[in-house]
């Protein structure tokens, strides 16, 4: 009853383990979270201007966390870089979306260059040409 | 000890002068390899006792500029760099004494300006470092496994493709299972996050939420949950005891608990945060 269930945590230490501070160990986005963004923020002699770092370092926030401060300040544009945005990676669905229409734009494509000009390669038929493409575009 | 001429005095964390602390600094080394020392505020200038101390070390004029520093922003390997040893000398300090770590890049022209500083600020500094002694922050994090393989691989086409007539069947069929696997997931890591919640509050005497971490750092699976918690060193044990055992029961989520920290998230005190407290909600 008070034993622990078999532990799912990741990284989750023993606990007979010691607790040491100082953990080299801790991830990148945990601590770039916490100096940047967290602590006690007071003037200091290198002015700084706050919006300015929200503004420059809005890459390496996204990377980490602060999305939705940066939302509060209406900057978004993340959200249509496809190399920036979370979204774009995150969802299955709106990959296979994306994926789907990039194919589809491919085979109208391939078909109006068909039209107006006899296949390039002679290993693919025009007709077979949409199998291959959708094989070709699977993985990018 | 004054600061040179090229150079700047940057400032890790603010903490009582305690002996505990002075040992703490034995051969610490901050930034570049910089040995970790401490400002005071200037003398007469009144303030708490033990006197506050900021930990600095000198830092180059060149690299902490205003210029150079909004460039070396945006280069992630020197942000690094600077952050970690940044952290490690916060973390340092707090295992000898309660530290009210300060935001990245806080830097002062030399150590009388620094000292001026702090002497500004004493009171609030003291304050602060009275309500965090004894305590120390830890993180609570949910993450869904890795979506599952992208269409074409992985186990769910194979299962659905025996049923399947056509291409267009299987892909609907593929899209449905997948959605609905999604979906269980995310409504565990929700049942998880109220279990969480309940038992880590037992122990806690604060709790923030952060914004979930997306993006290249945290790799492919998805944070759906970021809090932190403050929990008194008596209970550090306990606490992650229990929420070890009450997400034992979920499949398909991985909970984390990172710490102990210094207590960042704490270091402002409480005063717009919307804490959740359930049961001031409905006073009946």
């Amino acid at each position: 009853m008070s034993e622990p269930q078999p532990s799912r945590l990741g990284s989750f230490p023993s606990r007979a383990a010691p607790m040491p501070y100082g953990q080299s160990t801790s991830s990148l986005a945990d601590i770039l979270e916490r100096v940047l963004d967290k602590g006690i923020v007071i003037a200091g002699d290198i002015r700084i201007n706050l919006l300015d770092i929200e503004l420059l370092t809005i890459k390496l926030r996204i990377l980490v966390a602060s999305v939705d401060k940066a939302k509060e300040m209406g900057i978004d544009w993340w959200e249509h870089d496809p190399s920036l945005s979370s979204r774009h990676t995150g969802s299955p669905l709106e990959q296979e979306n994306r994926r789907l229409r990039a194919e589809l734009e491919a085979l109208r494509r391939e078909r109006l260059d068909g039209e107006e000009f006899p296949p390039r390669t002679t290993s693919e038929e025009p007709e077979g040409s949409a199998g291959d493409e959708t094989a070709r575009g699977r993985r990018p | 000890m004054t600061t040179p001429d090229d150079a700047l005095t940057y400032v890790y964390a603010a903490a009582p002068l305690t002996t505990g602390l002075r040992d703490a600094l034995m051969g610490l080394r901050g930034i570049y390899g910089s040995p970790v020392l401490f400002v005071t505020a200037p003398p007469g200038t009144g303030g708490p006792e033990p006197p506050l101390a900021f930990a600095t070390s000198h830092v180059p004029r060149r690299d902490f500029n205003e210029s150079a520093l909004k460039n070396h922003f945006e280069d992630l390997e020197w942000l690094e760099d600077v952050a970690r040893a940044h952290h490690d000398v916060v973390q340092a300090l707090s295992v000898h004494a309660t530290v009210l770590p300060l935001r990245m890049a806080t830097v002062y022209q030399d150590d009388d300006r620094a000292g001026q500083a702090l002497a500004e600020q004493h009171d609030a500094f003291a304050e602060r470092l009275a309500q965090l002694t004894a305590h120390t922050e830890f993180g609570v994090k949910i993450y869904l496994a890795p979506p599952a393989a992208p269409a074409g691989t992985g186990p769910l086409p194979d299962t659905d493709a025996g049923a399947a007539t056509t291409p267009g069947k299987a892909y609907l069929q593929r899209r449905r299972a997948q959605h609905n696997a999604q979906e269980a997931v995310y409504s565990q890591a929700q049942e998880a996050a109220g279990i969480i919640e309940t038992v880590a509050s037992q122990y806690a005497s604060q709790h923030v939420r952060h914004p979930t971490q997306r993006g290249t750092l945290t790799g492919p699976v998805e944070n759906v949950l970021n809090d932190a918690y403050l929990v008194p060193d008596a209970y550090a044990e306990p606490f992650r005891a229990a929420i070890e055992r009450a997400v034992g029961v979920f499949d398909g989520i991985r909970v984390e608990v990172t710490g102990p920290w210094a207590p960042y998230s704490f270091a402002t005190p409480p005063v717009e945060r919307r804490n959740s407290a359930p049961g001031e909600e409905h006073g009946s």
